[in-house]
């Protein structure tokens, strides 16, 4: 059955999205030294499916950070780049103009992996403490979990963690980008909330009644 | 869209199922820690394929979900329907699947984590439990999966985005 929520729930979940990208823009921007913009929160709930289809579809090679939320409301949160965006990253990171995740014969940069998973772990970190202080409920990142494949593949994952509950996800997806048009990081946050975690963060805010 | 000359693919969503016959092709996309398994009849030129989550409905804390959701219910619901609508004997039937591959590399061992693996060994379990032999398998790993399944040849075409593309 598909969750109901009221749209004063939805704007809820959707101003959550904006905090928490909202401190990790500054965060990037910090880390880049660059402006940083973001874009207006979706907050979609969707069949398994369609939540890869957000993505670009099954197929679609991304770059995946994965962390899993530790504390009173699990869930799961994804940093999304294409690997154009994830190289240009760390080569701002490590202001080194050659760095890429992979050489030429496709062998594994551990320097720039390791440079992704690090501001993975900043821009992750900055996200959820901006919503555990919103919320007043305790919300930590795991270590950083990289991988580079599938997009089906990787969000499949967090999907699994909230399917004997559900057959639908709560994607809370929010982009930042600097405003670099050729060179430009685009990143997309993924926020999918356990269920018994959307209430959790409901009741804590406030508005668990339907309206 | 697709050129009618092409075999049809009818595309298996994630925690779904569905049964084809030639000239029609099955596919399932974007298989990690899921596994892709096959049911089919070669004589009969009937297949049928699930893109299962988990190992076992036991745990399911819904009372209604996708029966492709799960390996028992999955297998089950296949066993079925191919029985039922397609008048296939489980006896006749063979078996091949992929995927349950571990994704992201985790320090700690717990069971979450080997989700992959432990539907891997649900769905041996089942199918050893009703005698269907499994003809040939590609699973584990840590790399995404897209596979096709031929009901009129058994081939299992399987593409990874790094080491390209087999047939088993």
């Amino acid at each position: 059955m598909k969750e109901q929520y009221s749209q004063i729930q939805l704007d809820a979940l959707r101003e959550i999205g904006n905090i928490g990208a909202g401190n990790a823009a500054t965060s990037m921007s910090k880390l880049i030294n660059k402006k940083v913009d973001m874009t207006v929160p979706k907050v979609e709930i969707v069949a398994f499916d369609e939540a890869v289809e957000i993505l670009g579809g099954p197929e679609k090679l991304v770059v995946a950070i994965m962390f899993q939320i530790q504390g009173e409301a699990p869930g799961t949160v994804y940093l999304f780049f294409s690997i154009d965006e994830a190289d240009s990253l760390v080569q701002q990171m490590t202001m080194s103009d050659d760095m890429k995740l992979f050489d030429e014969q496709e062998n594994i940069n551990e320097i720039a992996f390791s440079a992704l998973q690090e501001a993975g772990n900043i821009l992750a970190g900055s996200y959820l403490t901006a919503l555990s202080d919103f919320t007043n409920i305790n919300m930590q990142p795991s270590i950083p979990h990289l991988s580079i494949d599938m997009a089906g593949a990787l969000l499949s994952v967090g999907l699994i963690e909230i399917s004997t509950i559900t057959d639908y996800a709560i994607v809370i997806d929010t982009k930042i980008n600097d405003m670099d048009t050729t060179n430009g990081i685009n990143s997309q946050f993924f926020l999918l909330p356990a269920v018994e975690s959307v209430s959790k963060i409901f009741n804590a805010i406030g508005i668990n009644e339907y309206e | 869209m697709s050129n009618t000359s092409q075999s049809p693919i009818v595309k298996v969503g994630i925690a779904d199922l569905n049964i084809v016959t030639p000239p029609q092709i099955i596919r399932t996309s974007g298989l990690g820690s899921c596994v892709g398994v096959i049911l089919y009849d070669l004589p009969k030129k009937v297949a049928g394929l699930a893109h299962i989550m988990l190992p076992d409905s036991n745990h399911a804390k819904q009372k209604k979900f996708n029966k492709g959701k799960y390996a028992d219910t999955a297998i089950e619901s296949l066993l079925e329907t191919l029985g039922n609508e397609y008048g296939v004997r489980t006896y006749s039937l063979k078996a091949k699947m992929a995927g349950g591959a571990q994704m992201f590399q985790f320090s700690s061992s717990n069971d979450v984590m080997r989700i992959g693996e432990r539907n891997v060994e649900a769905v041996e379990t089942i199918l050893k439990k009703h005698k269907i032999p499994i003809v040939a398998s590609d699973v584990g790993g840590n790399c995404g999966r897209t596979i096709d399944f031929d009901p009129k040849t058994g081939d299992l075409r399987i593409r990874t985005i790094s080491k390209g593309e087999t047939i088993i």
